[in-house]
């Protein structure tokens, strides 16, 4: 089966150069920020930075930039779900002592 | 048609031979077969620990095994029963071989993940296989933490390894089915077209990509909290325990409906085809099956009304899962309506069709007790609860199972079932399951808690009426087994279109082609329109 024309399109080598050295940057910034106290923001920050590189990823090396809106679809409905998960996880742990 | 002739004719079945013609098969029918002979030899594991169970429960002394053996009979029997029997039953067996035939497919999308995902099963089998023999798990099959992490010292890793590993399974398979309805619908085969199998197989591959996954990671965390004692959900070291809860049901509440949201998809089959009426509704079914799929992920919670969650989050949760009965009543009321005024014949599918019903029906109403608070902590963790899942799982489940596999066993080998032994089994299942699993109801209301083999004397009445029921239910289980062996030899020779039905896979011959159809067909007709099958391909038996 052929793939759909909007899923040929490749980025140059620059362009993926470029991503890794950003994840690579990312990873140390991570690690970095692990050793600076920030109390409940060191898992903020750590998550943040954790969503920027999975976001790369995605866009990136896995080209969703470039597809279909149903390969979209896909990706924002995958995110939504872990939407779902996280949101009444917390309507648990936000409240309980209350 | 000359039946010798169509007996003759190169199929799926005869076109080639040997051990590796099947092991390295790409063809999704040889496939699904593969599955029915590796799910089937589960079926019989998980049953075995189930008779051991029903066994010891004849008397309230708990004298015939050890508390520590209880635990693990009841833990095995549900991981065989669910992740190698259940989860994979309908959509690997009868998806793997019907899908592709009913949208007019050549074959899934991607044959070789399709062998792929057969071979995961088996891997993840053999680890958890080689748990039960080597000392079995005694966890139940919930895993719950901290027990699963710091206490247990069964066989808890293997047997999660073997979870995690047919997970993948799971998954590759709602994928390819995702992509094969997507794209390999034959020309004029619209999504409104398609028959309602398909759209619940749908419905269950959606659940199956988003929320396995969630699986995945969980056992991960257990793994890593249990071998490298990283604080995850130990207390003591900083996680918590409910977390494992939350992340185990995002997975297990769905993964009830992937066990019986693809036995909707039978149903709607078996009762168009013997009432001899379009469904009534079909939009309705359609998309209730995706409905179930959606909501069946905000309503986790409603397991955990006891564990610390917070009453809150219990609230939202009680109130989300009323949510679920709506759209499985649509289906209920539309096949109920389906049956008015059809032509309504008794064939053993329809049989089981019935049974699927009333049973599911019962289990699911149940299922609403239990959504609400006040009443589900009552019957927490009592027998009430066991009999509900059963009556979905094995009442629900099972029942089209088994109606599936009756109305499709002509397609599936050429041959015909004898009908009479058939119609029999049934209605000994029907009678063994509801003996089995209605005192139970009345033992959990009573309050006896599930998981223990001791019980006080009181209860014995009803945990032997119990026993009794699961002798006639095995009993009936094993009839099909032997009458569908002997039906591939001695059975009378299928003719194309047995039923009157009006699917694709009903336009080919049985058993089907190596590729399916002879040409591609080409779609004109709604489903379920019987003015669109030609007399001539009709010969009913």
């Amino acid at each position: 089966m052929s793939a759909p024309h909007s899923e040929t399109h490749v980025d140059s080598v620059g362009t993926y150069v470029k991503v890794l050295l950003a994840l690579m940057f990312c990873t140390v910034l991570t690690t970095w920020v692990a050793y600076i106290d920030l109390g409940a923001f060191s898992t903020v920050i750590a998550l943040s930075i954790a969503s920027v590189k999975m976001l790369l990823v995605a866009m990136f090396f896995m080209h969703v930039r470039h597809s279909s809106k149903l390969t979209k679809l896909v990706v924002v409905g995958a995110l939504m779900w872990l939407g779902i998960l996280l949101v009444l996880t917390m309507t648990d742990f936000v409240t309980r002592n209350m | 048609m000359d039946t010798a002739v169509a007996q003759e004719r190169e199929n799926y079945l005869n076109a080639s031979h040997g051990l590796k013609s099947w092991l390295l098969t790409k063809d999704h029918k040889r496939i699904g077969l593969l599955y029915l002979f590796t799910i089937t030899l589960f079926f019989f594991i998980g049953g075995a620990f189930a008779t051991l169970i029903r066994i010891e429960l004849l008397s309230p002394q708990g004298n015939m095994v050890s508390s520590e053996t209880y635990n693990k009979l009841f833990t095995m029997h549900a991981v065989a029963m669910i992740f190698f029997f259940m989860i994979p039953s309908i959509p690997a067996v009868l998806g793997n071989f019907f899908l592709p035939i009913m949208i007019g497919a050549r074959d899934l999308a991607f044959p070789k993940l399709n062998l792929l995902s057969w071979y995961l099963l088996v891997i993840g089998g053999a680890f958890s296989l080689f748990a039960m023999i080597a000392g079995g798990v005694d966890t139940g099959w919930t895993f719950y933490t901290p027990y699963s992490t710091t206490y247990s010292n069964s066989w808890v890793i293997a047997t999660a390894l073997g979870i995690f590993i047919a997970g993948f399974s799971s998954i590759l398979t709602g994928l390819n089915f995702i992509v094969t309805v997507h794209r390999m619908r034959a020309p004029g085969m619209t999504w409104f077209r398609m028959p309602l199998f398909v759209w619940a197989n749908y419905a269950t591959s959606l659940i199956q990509v988003l929320g396995t996954p969630v699986l995945a990671v969980t056992i991960v965390l257990l793994f890593v909290e249990r071998v490298f004692q990283l604080g995850i959900f130990d207390p003591a070291r900083g996680g918590d325990p409910v977390l494992f809860q939350h992340l185990f049901w995002f997975y297990s509440h769905p993964a009830v409906y992937i066990m019986v949201l693809p036995g909707m998809g039978v149903i709607s089959e078996i009762i168009s085809t013997f009432s001899r009426k379009t469904v009534f509704g079909y939009a309705f079914i359609a998309f209730s099956s995706v409905a179930i799929a959606v909501l069946g992920f905000l309503v986790w919670g409603h397991h955990m009304f006891v564990s610390g969650q917070s009453l809150y989050a219990s609230m939202v949760f009680s109130f989300l899962s009323y949510f679920v009965a709506i759209p499985s009543a649509i289906k209920v009321f539309n096949w109920t309506a389906t049956l008015y005024k059809g032509s309504i014949s008794y064939q053993t599918p329809m049989l089981y069709a019935f049974g699927f019903i009333g049973l599911f029906t019962i289990g699911g109403l149940t299922g609403l007790f239990l959504a609400a608070l006040g009443m589900d902590i009552h019957v927490t963790d009592t027998y009430f609860v066991v009999a509900h899942f059963h009556y979905i799982m094995v009442g629900g489940t099972m029942m089209a199972y088994l109606g599936g596999m009756h109305f499709w066993w002509p397609k599936m080998t050429g041959r015909m079932y004898p009908e009479g032994w058939a119609k029999l089994s049934s209605l000994v299942i029907f009678l063994g399951f509801n003996l089995t699993f209605f005192p139970q109801f009345i033992l959990g209301y009573l309050g006896m808690p599930r998981r223990y083999h001791l019980y006080p004397a009181e209860f014995q009445v009803l945990n032997v009426m119990s026993t009794a029921g699961a002798s006639i239910l095995a009993v009936g289980y094993a009839m099909p087994m032997i009458y569908f062996i002997w039906s591939l030899k001695y059975g009378k020779v299928a003719p194309m279109n047995p039923w009157g039905a009006t699917g694709l896979e009903w336009r080919t011959a049985s058993p089907p082609p190596v590729h399916n159809f002879e040409q591609t067909p080409i779609v004109t007709h709604e489903a379920y329109d019987y003015t669109s099958v030609p007399a001539e391909e009709i010969e009913v038996v």
